[in-house]
């Protein structure tokens, strides 16, 4: 087992544990915190891909800006007490068993696939994750959906505003 | 890396996302999960566009195969950027209006 192997794993269950506690959290404060770290997990896994273009991005926006806009809106309504209500035990189970009945139906459908076998994703090396490649797709083949990207932020951004405007 | 290995960690992202929805009742969890589950499909989008690369090169040494595919992650990321926007704005409005963020009440848009 070399060098990327282990830390594949070692980014796997970090993610993984920080994605159930982020379930199982009852502050909303700390289950921002544990989502910031299945980020950075994720960044990880972009690095060992060689998308290093993705892997920066997936940190400013993700981790900088979207989970700062969370921590805001949770510390202006004042939410860091525990008062989520309760909810029924049963209601629960059946959630748990449901999402469990999901991932046990895709894993075996995976197993089962003959398409895969044998593939690999290639790891350290190729170079379209840099943003050379990157932008030069991004600015001759996509330059269409890029602006149209900056309208949906427009729009966003005035509906914000507009919903939050109190009246 | 085989690629059996990431469809299951994403796989693993995407079902916890999946409980987190259909078990928490604070809408800011329920939207962290679904965060969640768009992390999940982006690094199975990142993993398959390498190992189309990966095939590609094989072939021709120079080629730029699965270059679609990181940028797809990239769009998917201005939307969800321009989603988080409108959701909490939705959400600060509803704990202005019934001073809970329980998703039950909002069950009022009934009538």
């Amino acid at each position: 087992m070399d060098t990327l192997q282990i830390l594949f794993f070692l980014l796997s269950a970090l993610a993984i544990f920080s994605a159930i506690m982020v379930l199982v959290s009852k502050n909303p404060v700390h289950s921002v915190l544990w989502l910031i770290v299945v980020f950075f997990a994720i960044s990880g896994h972009y690095i060992l891909l060689n998308a290093q273009f993705l892997a920066i991005v997936n940190l400013i926006v993700y981790a900088g800006a979207i989970m700062v806009l969370f921590l805001f809106v949770i510390m202006l309504m004042n939410l860091n007490a525990d008062t989520e209500p309760r909810k029924n035990w049963w209601m629960k189970l059946a959630g748990v068993v449901s999402g469990g009945c999901f991932l046990m139906v895709m894993v075996s459908l995976v197993r089962q696939a003959t398409e895969l076998s044998g593939k690999a994703a290639l790891m350290k090396t190729g170079d379209i994750g840099l943003i050379k490649n990157l932008g030069k797709a991004l600015f001759s083949d996509f330059v269409v959906p890029f602006e149209i990207s900056s309208v949906l932020f427009l729009s966003a951004m005035v509906g914000a505003v507009v919903i939050g405007k109190k009246d | 890396m085989p690629i059996q290995y990431y469809i299951y960690f994403s796989l693993a992202l995407f079902s916890i996302g999946i409980i987190g929805v259909l078990t928490r009742r604070n809408a800011i969890i329920v939207f962290m999960c679904i965060e969640l589950m768009l992390n999940a499909v982006n690094l199975l989008l990142v993993a398959f566009s390498k190992m189309h690369h990966g095939i590609a090169t094989t072939n021709n040494a120079v080629s730029t195969a699965g270059v679609e595919g990181q940028l797809f992650v990239f769009f998917i990321m201005v939307v969800a950027a321009a989603e988080v926007s409108v959701g909490l704005a939705i959400i600060v409005m509803l704990y202005r209006n019934t001073h809970s963020v329980d998703i039950n009440f909002l069950n009022r848009l009934k009538n």
